[in-house]
């Protein structure tokens, strides 16, 4: 009990929490130790009561991987006659449809390709950006897997998609930033000292990025911890990340399918636990799409001030048989029910006004 | 984190509850409408620990319904249907004799079966529904019958409320279900359910199965047309009828599912007022035992949180929910015990495996 005491006199005070603090607070708080603290620890980064979205579509141009992560649903090995790459016209009509939607920005990402050579990939940015869209594209199992089969540098290959039109890159495949649950889970993925410096390299050329993690399988606390530490440390040094974004493993369909799915109560702890310790990562997002509307509108008082994207096409959590659905009406609803406003944003929470 | 509820404006609600001291209308009103949803949470949260500690129950029980038939056909509603109606159906006795038969291996407790406002089943279609379920399953608990259904079965025996109450009992009643409640306001049952048994008479005839030693449940449908005052109006109709007989076991929030009915235009109810239904009720309702999150209604996920917010069961195992997936509810329609007991468990929660009466037959 006095720890958690001391620990909320921290908080309160704006100090950063020591690794011992950290996980005594995740470990002996109860929801609303967690909750309270993290709705604080919001509400100082942002007094106003607006809580921001994206109008994006998530389009994976391809489901074809060899990395054959155990956690995922979306993936075909490339012996898999379903697998297949999107065709141009595809793109673009699925580019014209966001654009309709008053859509910003596409989230592209792709399976490890064994056989496409980097042109393909600036190919796909160059016609994609002659529609003007903000591509938020390529998560750095991505940009590692394009060094190796390039043979440049990470930094080589960023430049090289920038200067294609990259705009930002996705935290994605961050997964857990332990090499004990990667080795477990992901052993083909880029390790964790790869993806930290692919973000690392990306904040240096000035390209925004985001992070995730997915919890809820086989890393245990303190590996949950070593994540979220391991992201402050980059932000420390780079201040490079615009959001961070927690969300439950999806078992089902994966060769995880017997691990049991975490709860929302465990979902609640883990979003407001970020929000504490990740005292220098502005925002941080709800998902909605693992979540459903209900808990992800509940998610804006443990620290949540973001409610991530529209999502017109989801494929990835949908192949793990998550199905939610929702407009951008929804949700403005379920914000401004919730007590806020909301507000459309770019992938760098710059504002878009109306008109 | 006391100040932080002082902070939010709700100090004087805080020492009340601190106190044991009963909440008025206006506290009510209140909390409703504050913003801070974790303010209200954190509040009822004392009120639950102090009277059900860290349990959190759960029933295996059985849901039957009997017919979706009903003459009130009430606007909020997706389930009753006109005789006529392609969609009718009405379960013979024999019917659900083979539902209850269905599952004799299963451990259930309970049988929970209501149904619409039928114009021409006979008395005795319903006494011999109880007898049979009793004979396939002579120990199963039978909650059955809202309030409506009794004070229509009472009219059509001839035999009044108190009479057919203890003809039922007889033939095999152990509870009355808390449906049927809706909102009591008269307003509110005019513009929704104006063939419906009134509040008042629905709380008679609760008050006069609390005499005849049947417990009840109370509900009330949210997320409609009410107001706010309207809700906590309810709330407090309640609360003075438990001072008087002491027979609610359960309150039970429901929220309103629009699809399939009149109010088909309204929107579905929120998590943040999910929550804050079930929060300020147990605030409240300070003379009712149990708060009852019904996962069917909320989800799995909200009524898990809700066990944080006031609520000390989540219902059961269900199967077979028709009357809110009607409505398009899209929760599942049946639980495992080992989901249940997983659930409660990450919510930090103990699990209790309860009868009706909130007997513990297993607690994990």
């Amino acid at each position: 009990m006095r720890t958690i005491k001391s620990i909320q006199q921290k908080v309160l005070n704006t100090e950063r929490l020591t690794v011992q603090e950290s996980l005594a607070l995740f470990r002996e708080g109860n929801l609303y130790d967690l909750g309270f603290l993290a709705d604080i620890a919001r509400r100082k980064k942002h007094p106003d009561p607006v809580v921001t979205y994206v109008i994006d579509r998530n389009i994976n141009y391809t489901d074809i991987c060899i990395s054959a992560c155990k956690f995922c649903a979306f993936y075909k090995g490339p012996e898999d006659a379903e697998g297949s790459v999107i065709s141009f016209e595809d793109l673009k009509r699925k580019i014209e449809e966001t654009q309709e939607l008053g859509g910003t920005q596409i989230l592209l990402q792709g399976g490890l390709h064994p056989d496409k050579q980097l042109e393909f990939y600036e190919d796909m940015l160059q016609f994609i950006k002659a529609t003007g869209i903000h591509i938020h594209g390529f998560s750095p199992p991505e940009i590692c897997h394009f060094a190796k089969i390039s043979g440049l540098s990470v930094a080589g290959v960023i430049d090289r998609l920038r200067k294609a039109g990259l705009d930002s890159i996705p935290g994605g495949g961050a997964e857990i930033l332990s090499d004990r649950v990667r080795q477990l889970t992901a052993p083909k993925k880029c390790s964790a000292d790869e993806w930290i410096e692919v973000m690392r390299q990306a904040h240096l050329l000035g390209i925004k990025t985001t992070a995730t993690m997915m919890f809820g399988h086989v890393e245990t606390e303190e590996e949950r911890l070593e994540h979220l530490l391991r992201v402050r440390d980059l932000q420390d040094e780079t201040g490079g990340f615009t959001a961070f974004i927690p969300w439950p493993f999806q078992p089902d369909n994966t060769a995880f399918s017997d691990i049991p799915k975490a709860t929302a109560h465990t979902y609640l702890k883990m979003l407001a636990w970020s929000r504490i310790v990740l005292d220098n990562v502005p925002n941080i997002q709800a998902s909605w799409v693992t979540q459903g509307p209900k808990i992800a509108q509940v998610s804006l008082f443990f620290g949540a001030n973001d409610f991530g994207s529209t999502m017109i096409e989801e494929n990835v959590v949908a192949a793990a048989g998550i199905k939610f659905r929702l407009s951008e009406a929804a949700i403005r609803g379920l914000i401004e029910d919730a007590g806020f406003v909301p507000q459309q944003r770019t992938m760098d929470y710059t504002f878009v006004t109306s008109g | 984190m006391d100040s932080i509820v002082k902070n939010a404006g709700l100090g004087d609600i805080l020492e009340k509850v601190h106190d044991g001291e009963r909440l008025s209308a206006a506290d009510g009103i209140r909390l409703f409408e504050t913003p801070n949803l974790l303010a209200v949470g954190y509040l009822a949260n004392i009120v639950r620990e102090r009277q059900n500690g860290n349990n959190a129950y759960f029933i295996y029980n059985q849901h039957i319904n009997y017919s979706n038939i009903c003459t009130n056909l009430c606007k909020f509603c997706a389930f009753g249907k006109d005789r006529d109606s392609d969609l009718a159906y009405e379960m013979s006795v024999e019917d659900v004799r083979a539902k209850v038969r269905e599952r004799l291996s299963e451990p259930i407790t309970e049988i929970h079966m209501v149904g619409g406002i039928h114009p021409d089943l006979p008395y005795s279609y319903y006494t011999e529904l109880l007898k049979a379920i009793k004979a396939e399953r002579p120990d199963v608990h039978i909650q059955a019958f809202t309030c409506v259904e009794i004070a229509h079965l009472a009219e059509i025996s001839g035999l009044g409320i108190n009479g057919v109450l203890e003809d039922l009992k007889k033939a095999g009643l152990g509870s009355i279900p808390g449906g049927g409640a809706e909102v009591f306001s008269p307003r509110i049952r005019k513009l929704t359910c104006e063939k419906k048994l009134s509040g008042s008479d629905w709380l008679e005839v609760a008050k006069t199965a609390h005499r005849v030693n049947l417990f009840t449940n109370a509900t009330m449908l949210y997320g409609h047309i009410e107001t706010i005052e309207e809700r906590v109006e309810h709330l407090d109709m309640l609360r003075r009828a438990q001072d008087e007989t002491g027979g609610f076991l359960a309150f039970i929030p429901l929220a309103f599912h629009p699809q399939n009915t009149e109010l088909a235009k309204l929107s579905r109810t929120s998590g943040v007022d999910d929550l804050k239904n079930i929060a300020v009720a147990r605030c409240m309702l300070d003379n009712f035992p149990h708060i009852k999150a019904y996962w069917v209604m909320i989800g799995q996920k909200l009524s898990q949180i809700a066990l944080s917010f006031g609520a000390d069961d989540v219902d059961g195992t269900v199967k077979e929910e028709i009357i809110t997936h009607m409505a398009g509810a899209e929760t599942e329609q049946a639980m495992s015990r080992e989901q249940l007991l997983r659930l409660i468990r990450e919510a930090g929660r103990i699990p209790i495996e309860r009868d009706t009466l909130y007997n513990v037959i297993n607690s994990y």
